[in-house]
């Protein structure tokens, strides 16, 4: 069992299909939404913890690639630049997911990108502009 | 009683290779087993650093004179305005500067590309004088072409700093960091047990002339920095319970490093400047042992709501608290966050302990010593009128 996050953006012509059902049902993966942004006609986009069998998610993920969605792992989705961070903590004071958080010993900043539930909280508490991430 | 040290014989043993020096969380470690008198006995110096925005800051800037030459009366440096009432071509660029309709870029973002050999845009006016002909200038200036170039921050490292919540039901955004509603966060911002003023409580030993680790290089403290306050409430330990004492220091920038200063922007606050300060602490008798010996379980603080008007005061914590992640302000358990960085200040109170076994650096006898029994005004705001 494995337990990773995918953002989905759907084109304005795949918003009625239930894909959600297909993934638990067909591929018996558990789901769990975690942001979700849909504009009907538009587009739209989701936060989607999968939870299952490795070969099941890879196959629920080609049947969503195949419906026209794309889907992509979160960390591939956070940029963060890591290289110019001064360790300050000011994006952990907000980061109420857990994923952003100061290692207690050394007091530099670690990233857990599975545990972000994309609040986007990070991206102007952060005093050097270090994070951004492409959801929509 | 011990006996006492002199700066001299202190800067004699780090000429010889001899001197004990340690970092103020080292030396708070030992004294947990070790007396003050075992303390004064074995350690010469004790380092102490902060890397922390501060927001009192900026550089005094001398452009060079153009031909024909210029008296610049108007000063922008990438669109940030400038200090123009010095001279022809001296000017002072401070941190926290913009351009109101560029909030996010200021004063300390153009110090830093000054400080990365970038090119920055200096553009002038002048009403034009017999001397001073010229009424326009627009060039590109940087490190190389500018004569002096000085780092000179009226307000620095100060001696603890408050512990910022919101019980408001709404996010508010300060200085302190994004403060989350109905007290979901609490920032705190000095390095505790490793902060500069926070080891020398009495200011016995950091005083105008005090040699100091600045953004990277070699600078010193030139005065009390303004909101000098050496009146506030203290703990058992001697420790104040909020900010107090400051200092005002000065360095060449040309030798600096962003390592060690680094420009920020602050979500619906604005600019501001994280500095590098490292000050070592020479432990000239078992007084001094005493104070370097402070850790983060005496060091204290005050919990202020940053949502509401004046900032009531909500209560009193511990670094110690603070570290550990979580601290209780009226009964509620809070998640902390650090908005100064404890991994930077460490590395340079490591790097001032380098420089002084390597003989690159000595402890420095203040001239003059700073005030005691200071207090502070605030703004009375009385009836005046505009001619």
């Amino acid at each position: 069992m494995i337990k990773k996050r995918f953002v989905l953006n759907f084109p304005p012509e795949s918003g009625d299909k239930p894909l959600s059902y297909h993934l638990v049902k067909d591929y018996d993966i558990r789901i769990n939404i975690l942001k979700a942004e849909v504009y009907p006609g538009k587009r739209g986009s989701l936060l989607l913890e999968l939870q299952g069998k490795k070969e099941n998610i890879e196959k629920g993920v080609k049947y969503l690639t195949e419906q026209q969605i794309i889907c992509e792992p979160l960390d591939k989705r956070i940029h963060f630049q890591e290289d110019q961070c001064i360790d300050c903590g000011n994006c952990t004071a907000v980061c109420f997911a857990g994923a952003l958080t100061m290692n207690k010993n050394t007091w530099k900043l670690e990233f857990d990108k599975n545990k972000c539930v994309v609040c986007e909280l990070c991206i102007p508490a952060c005093p050097l502009h270090l994070f951004e991430i492409d959801f929509r | 009683m011990t006996k006492t040290k002199t700066y001299e014989e202190i800067n004699r043993k780090l000429k010889e290779g001899k001197a004990v020096v340690l970092t103020a969380e080292e030396v708070a470690e030992m004294a947990k087993k070790a007396s003050p008198a075992e303390i004064a006995e074995k350690v010469d110096i004790v380092t102490t650093a902060t890397f922390g925005a501060m927001c009192s800051s900026g550089a005094i800037i001398n452009f060079g004179h153009a031909d024909p030459p210029i008296r610049m009366e108007k000063i922008k440096l990438n669109g940030v305005p400038c200090y123009e009432g010095l001279a022809a071509v001296d000017s002072y660029i401070g941190a926290t500067a913009c351009d109101p309709d560029n909030q996010a870029y200021g004063g300390a973002h153009v110090i830093q590309d000054l400080l990365e050999g970038k090119d920055v845009v200096l553009e002038a006016w002048a009403k034009g004088t017999d001397c001073y002909p010229r009424k326009h200038i627009l060039t590109k200036i940087n490190i190389n072409t500018i004569n002096e170039f000085t780092l000179f921050n009226p307000r620095n490292a100060y001696q603890n700093y408050n512990v910022a919540v919101n019980t408001t039901n709404k996010i508010i955004h300060t200085y302190m960091g994004t403060l989350l509603p109905n007290m979901r966060n609490a920032t705190y911002s000095t390095s505790g047990e490793l902060s500069p003023l926070l080891n020398d409580p009495e200011l016995r030993t950091i005083g105008i002339g005090t040699r100091i680790f600045l953004g990277g290089t070699q600078g010193f403290v030139v005065w009390p920095g303004t909101q000098f306050n050496t009146t506030r409430p203290k703990n058992e330990f001697d420790v104040p319970v909020t900010n107090a004492a400051t200092i005002a220091v000065i360095g060449n920038l040309k030798e600096m490093s962003t390592n060690y200063l680094r420009a920020v922007y602050y979500e619906k606050y604005g600019v501001s400047m994280f500095i590098g300060i490292g000050i070592p602490i020479p432990i000239l008798d078992e007084d001094m042992a005493r104070r370097v010996s402070v850790n983060n379980n005496q060091i204290e603080t005050s919990v202020l709501d940053y949502g509401s008007p004046g900032m009531p005061r909500l209560d009193q914590v511990t670094y110690k608290e603070l570290q550990s992640g979580y601290i209780k302000v009226k009964g509620k358990k809070i998640r902390t966050a650090p908005v100064s960085s404890l991994a930077k200040a460490r590395k340079i109170a490591d790097e001032l302990k380098e420089w002084l076994m390597d003989g690159k650096f000595e402890v420095t006898k203040p001239v003059h010593l700073f005030p005691k029994n200071t207090t502070l005004n605030s703004l009375k705001e009385t009836e005046a009128e505009n001619d």
